[in-house]
């Protein structure tokens, strides 16, 4: 592949990557709207388009409109670029995740459906998603308010503890396949035992590493029973209390696009990526494992919402103590019981 | 070539940053740009061909380390520090002090040193590669190193936890003044 036709694909690659998180970001808010609704008896968007499909659209052009107001008593080079920080590192992290198989495009060669496969993609996300805390906590700071500084401080203790987890909770995925590439991992999975059970991680041994990893996910994404840093009963709206307009809205889509993101690793690590069933004539077969990786993305994005509106708020100690005194002896537990049984089978 | 550039943009962003760190009189200032020199040395490791180490660099210093500092910063509410005028003495003497010593630095490094160089992109920073060096040639100073952390851990853990929590803990809240003593001396067992 000369580079030319490189450079092409890749930026043909990255526009429809981030249009499509982008618009999985809006929709993911008219979902969580819906089944919120759905829930508590009510039908939630219905005016704008059939179903309210259009509301995010409405949205958005609302947040555009709205006086964006600045606070004479913000530290403002800080208060502008921490949701611009927030909302990159958010986006940016999707660079290295695959979600199907290679695919031939003739006369070009081919293409991996990935933007960009290198060999620790593991923790190229991880570290991304680690940056994403700078965000919130200058946003708490440079606002100068004591809910907001509270929230930052609320958030970037709780991220911190909660990715020591979240990380040690993929080391056992990493030790079976042996490798940091997503794609690596993802190719570990396929296959099915006694011809019907997939052999993906959560079914082979990564049960618990799976729970662990979800648990973490919630509270470093900062949702419901973890949404401490934004807790509106006890911090107004906690590190985003003074934004408003369109950075109160990269704010939002940050959360969303983390969202995404974990949900896309969650599938990638645990659930066997885009591997399933696969039937029908040779087109199709290109894009079923595509369709298989967005359904598993799918469930991740519903469960988040459906625990959201169960569960309550923990206590902020509660909250700490579960990182560090459940979680995380768990996680290492975890390690060391993959470590032995695959030493043991070498 | 593209990569001769790259690398040369990020040492720039990397001397840039350290200079604005100790320019800045503003705490958390000097800590974000702490926070770029990290992230241009994770670049420069990346560009050598070392992307775990890089990966590392981002994960272990910006991301944790630094989001303590930032803690730090923002619970002790830092403000602005106050300018001094400096001294004479220092610019007079610290600045051609300073150049001197690069200079040599450099000299010695180019010159008198066996180490071979390294073209860019050449390094081999394969994760197999540094946990066979770590587990195999380096075991006993990488054990070593965890023992001191966990030596640093247990400090940290005896002098943040305070006496009278404990000796409430121990004794419930109508704990004697001398029981009370008695735990922070660490006698009471």
């Amino acid at each position: 592949m000369s580079i030319t036709t490189f450079i092409i694909i890749s930026i043909i690659k990255s526009a429809a990557v981030v249009g499509v998180l982008l618009t999985a970001v809006a929709y993911s808010v008219w979902l969580e709207r819906k089944v919120s609704a759905h829930i508590q008896n009510r039908w939630g968007p219905t005016r704008v388009g059939p179903f309210g499909l259009l509301q995010p659209l409405a949205d958005g052009v609302k947040f555009i409109f709205k006086e964006d107001l600045t606070q004479p008593h913000v530290y403002k080079p800080l208060y502008i670029a921490a949701p611009i920080i927030a909302v990159v590192f958010a986006i940016t992290s999707i660079s290295v995740i695959p979600f199907g198989n290679w695919v031939e495009l003739g006369r070009l060669g081919g293409t991996y459906l990935q933007i960009t496969d290198v060999n620790i993609g593991l923790l190229v996300v991880l570290g991304i998603t680690s940056m994403g805390v700078y965000g919130v906590a200058l946003a708490g700071w440079s606002s100068n308010n004591k809910y907001s500084l509270l929230g930052g401080l609320r958030a970037s203790a709780q991220m911190v503890s909660y990715e020591v987890s979240l990380g040690l909770s993929l080391v056992g995925v990493v030790i079976m396949a042996g490798s940091l590439s997503l794609r690596t991992i993802v190719d570990a999975q396929a296959g099915v035992f006694w011809g019907f059970i997939p052999r993906w991680n959560i079914f082979h041994g990564q049960t618990l590493g799976f729970f662990i990893y979800l648990i973490s996910a919630y509270a470093e994404t900062n949702r419901t029973p973890f949404d401490l840093p934004e807790a509106e009963s006890e911090l107004v709206a906690g590190y985003h209390t003074e934004y408003s307009a369109m950075k109160f809205a990269m704010f939002f889509m940050a959360e969303y696009a983390n969202m995404v993101t974990v949900a896309c690793l969650a599938t990638l690590m645990f659930l066997g990526g885009w591997h399933g069933p696969i039937a029908g004539p040779p087109i199709l077969e290109d894009i079923e494992p595509v369709l298989w990786f967005c359904l598993k993305v799918f469930f991740f994005m519903f469960l988040y919402v459906w625990v959201r509106w169960t569960l309550p708020r923990f206590r902020y100690d509660q909250l700490m103590a579960f990182s560090w005194k459940v979680l995380l002896p768990l996680a290492i537990a975890n390690i060391v019981y993959t470590a032995l049984v695959v030493a043991l089978r070498a | 070539m593209f990569h001769l550039i790259l690398f040369l943009f990020f040492g720039a962003i990397c001397v840039g940053g350290a200079v604005n760190l100790l320019a800045q009189s503003h705490p958390i200032n000097s800590a974000l740009s702490l926070i770029v020199v990290m992230g241009s040395l994770a670049a420069e490791y990346l560009l050598l061909g070392a992307e775990f180490l890089a990966a590392i660099q981002v994960i272990v210093y910006a991301g944790a380390i630094m989001v303590l500092f930032l803690i730090t910063i923002m619970l002790l509410n830092a403000g602005k520090e106050e300018r001094t005028k400096g001294s004479r003495v220092a610019i007079l003497i610290g600045v051609p002090g300073v150049l001197i010593g690069g200079v040599l630095v450099t000299w010695t490094l180019l010159h008198r040193s066996d180490m071979p160089s390294v073209p860019i992109g050449a390094l081999k920073g394969d994760p197999s590669d540094i946990a066979r060096l770590l587990f195999h040639q380096f075991l006993l100073p990488f054990e070593v190193t965890s023992v001191l952390i966990l030596i640093a851990i247990m400090g940290a853990v005896v002098l943040a936890s305070r006496p009278e929590a404990i000796a409430r803990r121990h004794y419930g809240d109508e704990a004697p003044e001398e029981t009370r003593e008695l735990v922070a001396s660490g006698k009471d067992h």
